[in-house]
């Protein structure tokens, strides 16, 4: 009887399960004590978010999918039987078309949040690479589930992506009549992006909880970047952070409520409200939001196949981000070069966002180009040598005994003995 | 540090100016804002006004629009009891399926029955119509830029070509369609409808109505979807203040 689990569970039921096999234990070992650096600021709640999103996508998504038809022919209208006749069918679909939204956003501020304290580097370098690859698979998640409502900028968006594999030399054109299942996007293109839309989430459950395993052998990194030096610089995960994700969590709530109940249309296109017609295409074909940066890059290169690289590249540089930036130190609160770029960084993204949203004209072109310029010189160019040339500022001993006060908004180093105080507070 | 902070807010700033500037170069001059009893947070439909709208469909839309994301049983949602929905739609006959020998038959429309298409399919639509296709009214308000405005708008919006415009024939003048070249002649006139109530049916009391009835009819949810909407926003603001405080209560000890 050497395996089982000797477990501390008060209550005799969960006791008796958790001898047999220990979920109970691992949920408290890995939710409940596990240490956490006490320091995180509101940051830190965004992976958190996104779980929660994830979650609500997958929830709303199955039900929708009890009412919806993939079938060119039924498509749009069973989403309008949906928005119309099915009980609450207009709550669900809202809260899953701004779904996508909210989720892009948490994860982007996530992502930034990586950048920013240094949370890509050693030992997290697998933890980053998995969490890229996540945002690949919910990129393809959410381009293929903007497809099945079959509206004019579903089908000329399917249309225009798909199209951008036929740039590859020799087989391209192979492959799109491949990822179409015929000679145009079509009912067989619509049938398996309907499948692969329900699939993909559940891979991407699959590949969160590699996303948190290999985070619960690395630890969390923290706003100082520093390591973890001992039990004094941690608090339990409950109920500390159970409860600071769940301040999160009512603000991402909130906001997400404001958007379904009062603007479920805004982050939409106008376009989408007619039923796809392959024989007229819309003005201007513009993708969602959350793909507008990538479609600027695309755009911003004069050549087709080039374009194409670019805009794959600008996600798979983030792979390699690990050994392109050469600095040890972690967190930007320590590398006063690092910090300005990083914010000409989100400029540059920002601003391929609105250039994304305008026809390649006049300024548009240009600023795209810069930005697009900009984006990869900084992981390509810039990384490698300022990690080389920067001088950091000096690093606090431990997170119990911070150099730099909790503001840290480039105040000088404080006596060492200056007590310690948690980030938030007041 | 800061500057790069201010860097970016110029670059948000000039972004958005960008975005107007832009629209502007279109060639229709934009839709003057209308009062509508649907905007705002609290807004709600005049259902007066709807139902006037449906009147004005009815007797003047629906000879050419359909809208066939609608069914007569839905009126209920601008205030229709059952025996006027049974009225409204057995006045409107209807394709009915097959009867026992097989044969295609007609009749009055039942509530359940959708509305009544003007036309048996696009082909017949585009052959009466000059080669245009009268768009499908179901969703319009939604599928158009401008929204209600921009309906409103276009349907006041008919006027003399100025001197030197080259309309081309079929065509006609309107002053807020993109490009001022609108197939549909000047749907609306004055005292085109008699209304029930006795408003009085100018053509922008026409069109005021019969854009809240379109706008109820793309988005028939609405009214429930903010009274909802209150209430959980109502809500999650106080859960937020509670959890905040639970928060502070609970990191109180760690220093």
């Amino acid at each position: 009887m050497a395996g089982l689990n000797k477990s501390d569970m008060k209550n005799p039921v969960i006791n008796w399960i958790d001898t047999r096999m220990p979920v109970f234990t691992l949920m408290q070992r890995e939710y409940g004590t596990f240490p956490t650096p006490k320091n995180f600021n509101y940051f830190w709640n965004f992976g958190a978010l996104a779980m929660i999103a994830l979650m609500i996508m997958i929830a709303t998504g199955i039900f929708l999918a009890m009412n919806y038809v993939p079938n060119t022919g039924l498509a749009f209208d069973s989403v309008q039987r949906i928005m119309r006749d099915v009980n609450y069918g207009w709550l669900l679909r809202y809260v899953h078309q701004n779904g996508a939204s909210m989720f892009f956003i948490v994860v982007y501020i996530h992502i930034f949040r990586g950048l920013y304290y240094g949370s890509y580097k050693y030992p997290r370098e697998l933890l980053w690479i998995i969490g890229v690859l996540l945002l690949l698979i919910m990129m393809a998640t959410a381009f293929m589930g903007y497809v099945l409502p079959w509206g004019q900028m579903s089908y000329w968006g399917a249309t225009v992506i798909t199209n951008l594999f036929s740039a590859i030399p020799l087989v391209g054109e192979s492959i799109v009549t491949w990822l179409w299942g015929g000679f145009s996007v079509d009912n067989p293109t619509l049938n398996r992006f309907f499948s692969l839309h329900y699939l993909l989430p559940f891979v991407l459950v699959g590949v969160v909880f590699l996303h948190i395993a290999a985070l619960h052998i690395t630890g969390s990194n923290n706003p100082l970047g520093i390591d973890v030096k001992g039990p004094q610089d941690t608090v339990p995960f409950h109920p500390y952070y159970t409860i600071k994700d769940s301040v999160g969590t009512c603000v991402f709530l909130l906001i997400f409520a404001i958007l379904v109940f009062f603007f479920p249309n805004f982050l939409g296109d106008p376009n989408n409200f007619l039923p796809a017609n392959p024989l007229q295409t819309p003005a201007d074909i513009v993708p969602e939001w959350y793909f507008l940066p990538f479609y600027a890059i695309l755009r911003s290169v004069p050549d087709k196949l080039g374009g194409v690289v670019m805009m794959f590249g600008s996600i798979a540089v983030l792979f390699v981000l690990p050994w392109l930036d050469t600095s040890p130190v972690r967190s930007a609160r320590f590398r006063p070069i690092y910090r300005q770029l990083i914010f000409l960084l989100v400029i540059s993204v920002i601003a391929l966002g609105f250039v994304g949203a305008h026809k390649p004209e006049g300024i548009w072109v240009v600023i795209g180009r810069v930005a697009t310029t900009y984006y990869f010189l900084h992981f390509l160019v810039i990384l490698p040598i300022l990690g080389k040339l920067e001088r950091p500022r000096p690093l606090p001993e431990s997170i119990s005994r911070p150099v730099i006060g909790p503001g840290g908004s480039g105040g000088g180093p404080l006596p060492g003995r200056a007590p310690a105080k948690p980030m938030e507070k007041p | 540090m800061r500057l790069a902070r201010f860097a970016l807010l110029g670059a948000l700033v000039g972004a958005l100016a960008a975005g107007p500037a832009l629209a502007q170069e279109a060639e229709a001059p934009t839709p003057p804002a209308q009062k509508w009893s649907f905007s705002g947070l609290f807004g709600t439909f005049d259902l007066a006004a709807a139902q006037r709208g449906f009147q004005v469909y009815e007797s003047v839309c629906s000879n050419c629009h359909s809208m066939r994301l609608l069914h007569y049983r839905d009126l209920a949602g601008i205030g229709l009891t059952p025996e006027q929905i049974k009225a409204v739609a057995s006045h409107n006959t209807v394709p009915l399926g097959l009867n026992d020998q097989g044969e295609p038959i007609t009749g009055p429309a039942l509530p359940s029955s959708p509305f009544r298409s003007p036309f048996p399919n696009e082909k017949a639509a585009r052959a009466a119509n000059n080669g245009a296709l009268p768009p499908d009214q179901s969703l319009m308000v939604n599928s158009l830029p401008g929204g209600p405005d921009f309906v409103y708008a276009v349907l006041t919006g008919y006027k003399e070509p100025p001197p030197g415009f080259n309309l081309q024939s079929g065509m006609n003048y309107n002053e807020y369609f993109p490009g001022h070249q609108i197939a549909m002649p000047q749907p609306l006139q004055a005292d085109q409808v008699e209304y029930a109530d006795g408003t009085k049916a100018t053509i922008e009391q026409e069109a005021h109505d019969v854009v809240t009835f379109l706008t109820w009819a793309a988005n028939p949810e609405m009214v429930q979807r903010k009274q909802i909407g209150v209430r959980v926003v109502l809500f999650l603001v106080l859960m937020t203040g509670l959890t905040y405080v639970v928060k502070r209560k609970v990191w109180s000890d760690v220093h």
